[in-house]
């Protein structure tokens, strides 16, 4: 068993793990963060997908100790201070992305990673699609996906384009 | 409301990870289990040894069939008139022979569910292999059904022309991305479970019978489930293992499938090989239709039963004026893992195997394959069009629609997109493929719905289906706003709970929003009427002069003269409240277009979809934007079955798709943008609402569009062999 410290969504926590226990279980069981979601364990449907240092990883394939003194971030850190929806996770309810909603997590944090790049500034249809592709969906066709990241990238490109003028 | 695209009320909690997922639920003091299975397809029982195993630090118990209580095995709930399937029925824990590689063997119940998974590695399991049956055509028979009328024989004996193809559906399933898990909670001498869904109230009652205990005493609570599409919440056997080793053992016990098991234990589907003739006479008109089905069922019948195959042969004459036709199922058991119902059951195969007919048929006339379509049609004069058939206990009557009208439109929307097939290249052809189907929805016999305003004033639905992603709260509560007059925010809808609709019927067959949604259209008018009757007394007005208005009863051209819903609640001793039951003897039917432009890649044989359209209806749509989430998914679904997905057995049976890298589900770089084309204007007769289902309409005919589609791109005379069509088997066709 080793003793960690790790940060999820700003939040300290110190415990106690073993050295083979995953990220994802240690999230869900030991820290109660259950919003991270396990739909394969074995790192292909990336619905376990969270931020390590802001960096998106599966959190079925890290284990709990290699987060030792690390920043989480999981799909709880992404709404406001007064838990209002942030921008993508609206995008995702207005355009329809999730109907399960098992997924969703693991798209959330990806897109919130790929959308804080400079790349996604000038994002296109192909390229949503593309980090659409790293993840599965069973639900959605992924259209609404597709929809809601690339609207969200658009969006803070406009404001960001606002903010400068 | 209704008709409203309204923001769905499931998504604020699940988009802050908010939902309740089954493995989101512990208990205090909780137990977890592990399932050793079978490691080989067939064979005898030598020695489950369990005794290492069991002295591991942190093991509570190891089960095994010797350990469990006299029950029966696990019975059919799709019971089909006719075969006896009693000798084909899966035990809850394989005693002596093991029929598939993953059957359940034991149980490890442990404090720690990495421990448990090493103990379970660590059972000595002895099995006398036995030669295993892999193809269903050699492989013993469970049962069989015909459904059929008229003299078919004749009809192909005196035809102008005959055509006859064999077309084979590979063995694939909804594979929800939520593993299943089950939660099973002793108190007070009662059960509560989670992760029980789809007919929480069938399964209640049937592990009450096994257990032999009070059905009340059995709590099903409500969960969020990750995706069903047919599979997810039909009684498995650790559906009995999970609750009975809680009660036995006096302790919460957790059981969380992972995905090797889940691709292994949970039903598979679809697997069919079907020989379809059609007769047609001089003119191109069909005269007959015949299809010999033969159904891979694996290891067991489950508790579909042989519902998938009886579904196959009576919905297989689709759209068509057919005079005589026969559809007959041979349904084999195989050393594979057993089958059960996957979203369009039946349909996805038999309109494959039909419209892939149409379309060689079409050819082999010289009639453009449009054309032959609209010339066999039923028409809008023939409505309602009594079909000699009965399936899932009713008779088959086709109640509303114009399909002429809607193939027509679907080729115009498709023309308007520019859905040509656009020239291919040297290495790369292009085709377009379309496909006609009828779908069924609304599967009775009933559906209850409660709907009460509190003293607060709000409202209350405590509703017979459950949530599976499709939206049931969303819909059912603008069904109960367009009726009471408050916003549909302001409405909880309660699925999934025995405990507050012990009379649920359930989510499947496309039935929540046709059945269940009248039953909640009843009881909100009744509440509605109640209320009016309190506040015409407390206004001092005549009922018809009073209307409902954001949660007030007002009085029509003076609003000032009002009463709250919560001020009529609290007058009315605490609520208003009504149940209604909502029963219906015949299904109903829409039915739709889909057309697909493909390119395939001669060198590789890689197929991709480039365009693909969805025309569909609807009778009328609750929420549009939902009905065209159903669409869309299941659209990707069906290509994921047409181009990718396969469980595949090595010689011996072993299961060659374990994992996500072997099972090929599509990703977003395979799945196009869907376009849809709903229309709302044939309401169906059936239902106050004339609402039709939706949850199939974008599944059932993709494996027929993209099989002509991709015939069409190679200019092959004859039929596609199979489905789904990898690259390997369209490199390796002549």
């Amino acid at each position: 068993m080793h003793p960690i410290t790790v940060t999820v969504n700003g939040k300290p926590h110190e415990l106690t793990v073993e050295a083979r226990r995953t990220l994802a279980d240690m999230l869900r069981h030991d820290l109660g963060y259950t919003g991270t979601h396990l739909g394969c364990e074995h790192g292909i449907c990336g619905a376990c997908t969270v931020l390590l240092d802001g960096v998106p990883v599966r959190a079925c394939l890290v284990f709990g100790v290699q987060a030792d003194g690390a920043q989480v971030r999981t799909v709880e850190g992404l709404a406001g201070e007064n838990d209002e929806l942030s921008d993508l996770q609206q995008a995702f309810s207005d355009h329809h992305a999730l109907q399960c909603g098992f997924c969703t997590p693991g798209f959330l944090m990806l897109a919130e990673a790929y959308l804080a790049e400079p790349a996604a500034r000038t994002m296109t249809e192909t390229e949503a699609r593309e980090l659409t592709a790293s993840n599965l969906c069973r639900c959605t066709g992924y259209q609404g996906i597709v929809d809601a990241i690339l609207a969200t990238a658009e969006e803070r490109a406009r404001n960001r384009g606002r903010e400068r003028t | 409301m209704i008709g409203a695209s309204l923001p769905r009320k499931e998504d604020p909690r699940l988009l802050r990870g908010r939902g309740c997922f089954g493995d989101d639920v512990d208990a205090d003091g909780q137990l977890y289990a592990r399932i050793v299975r079978s490691p080989v397809a067939h064979g005898r029982i030598t020695t489950i040894d369990t005794k290492n195993a069991a002295r591991a630090s942190g093991i509570t118990t190891i089960v095994t069939a010797e350990d469990l209580p006299a029950i029966d095995r696990i019975p059919v709930r799709l019971r089909v008139e006719g075969p006896d399937l009693t000798g084909y029925l899966q035990p809850v824990l394989a005693a002596d022979i093991v029929r598939y590689a993953g059957e359940p063997l034991a149980v490890v119940v442990g404090e720690d569910p990495y421990v448990c998974e090493d103990a379970a590695d660590e059972l000595d399991v002895d099995i006398d292999e036995l030669p295993a049956a892999l193809d269903a055509a050699e492989a013993p028979q469970a049962a069989e059904l015909t459904r059929a009328y008229g003299d078919p024989d004749t009809a192909i004996r005196q035809a102008a022309h005959v055509t006859e193809i064999t077309v084979s559906i590979g063995r694939h399933s909804g594979v929800p991305l939520e593993p299943r898990c089950l939660l099973a909670i002793p108190a007070g001498g009662d059960l509560h479970i989670y992760g029980m869904t789809k007919v929480p109230v069938y399964n209640r009652d049937l592990l009450a019978s096994m257990l032999n205990v009070d059905q009340h005493s059995i709590h099903v609570h409500p969960v969020d489930a990750g995706g069903g599409f047919g599979i997810r919440g039909e009684f498995y056997p650790e559906d009995f293992l999970i609750p009975w080793l809680a009660m036995t053992l006096n302790r919460p016990v957790k059981w969380t499938e992972d995905r090797a098991e889940n691709l292994v234990a949970a039903n598979h589907s679809r697997q069919q090989r079907h020989t379809v003739r059609a007769a047609f006479d001089e003119h191109g008109h069909l005269t007959a239709l015949t299809d010999d089905v033969i159904q891979d069922n694996g290891a067991y019948c489950r508790t579909h039963g042989i519902a998938v195959a009886e579904l196959t042969i009576a919905m297989l004459p689709g759209p068509y004026r057919i005079p005589a036709y026969r559809g007959h199922a041979s349904i084999r058991l195989t050393n594979k893992t057993p089958c059960g119902t996957y979203r369009a059951p039946g349909r996805y195969e038999g309109t494959t195997a039909r419209e892939h007919l149409m379309d060689v048929a079409a050819d082999q006339l010289g009639i453009d394959r449009v054309e032959l379509r609209r010339r066999n049609l039923l028409t809008k004069a023939d409505m309602p069009h009594r079909r000699a058939i009965s399936t899932l206990g009713t008779d088959l009557v086709l109640d509303a629609g114009d399909y002429p009208a809607l193939l027509d439109a679907a080729v115009r929307e498709a023309g308007r997109l520019g859905y040509r097939a656009p020239a291919g290249d040297a290495k790369t052809r292009h085709g377009f493929g379309l496909a006609m189907f009828v779908e069924k929805s609304g599967l009775g016999p009933r559906e209850t719905a409660d709907v009460t305003i509190t003293d607060a004033g709000h409202v209350v639905i405590s509703a017979g289906g459950t949530t599976l992603g499709q939206g049931i709260e969303t819909v059912l509560a603008q069904i109960a706003a367009d009726a009471l007059g408050t916003p549909a925010e302001n409405i909880t809808v309660i699925t999934g709970d025995t405990d507050k609709q012990p009379f649920g019927t359930g989510s499947w067959a496309s039935r929540s929003t046709v059945v269940g949604g009248s039953a909640v259209h009843e009881a909100a008018l009744a509440v509605r009427q109640e209320a009016l009757n309190h506040a015409a007394k407390a206004l001092e007005a005549a009922e018809h002069d009073l209307e409902l208005v954001d949660g007030e009863v007002v009085v029509r051209g003076d609003p000032a003269v009002s009463v709250s819903l919560a001020e009529i609640a609290r007058t009315a001793q605490g609520s208003l409240s009504a149940r209604r039951t909502f029963e219906v003897d015949h299904m109903t039917y829409p039915y739709g277009v889909h057309a697909a432009v493909v390119s395939v890649d001669e060198d590789t044989g890689a197929v991709t979809v480039l365009r693909y359209l969805v025309a569909y209806e609807v009778g009328r749509a609750v929420n549009p934007m939902l009905v065209e989430g159903q669409l869309r998914g299941g659209v990707a679904q069906g290509i994921g079955g047409a181009l990718l997905e396969e469980f595949g057995y090595d010689a011996d049976g072993q299961p060659q798709s374990v994992s996500f890298l072997d099972y090929r589900m599509p990703t977003a770089a395979e799945i196009p943008r869907i376009d849809v084309l709903l229309t709302q204007e044939h309401p169906s007769p059936g239902n106050p609402l004339g609402v039709m289902g939706a949850g199939e309409g974008g599944i059932n005919a993709v494996g027929a569009a993209i099989a002509n589609a991709v015939r069409d791109a190679l200019g092959r005379p004859g039929p596609i062999a199979s489905l789904p069509l990898t690259p390997a088997t369209i490199r390796n066709r002549p």
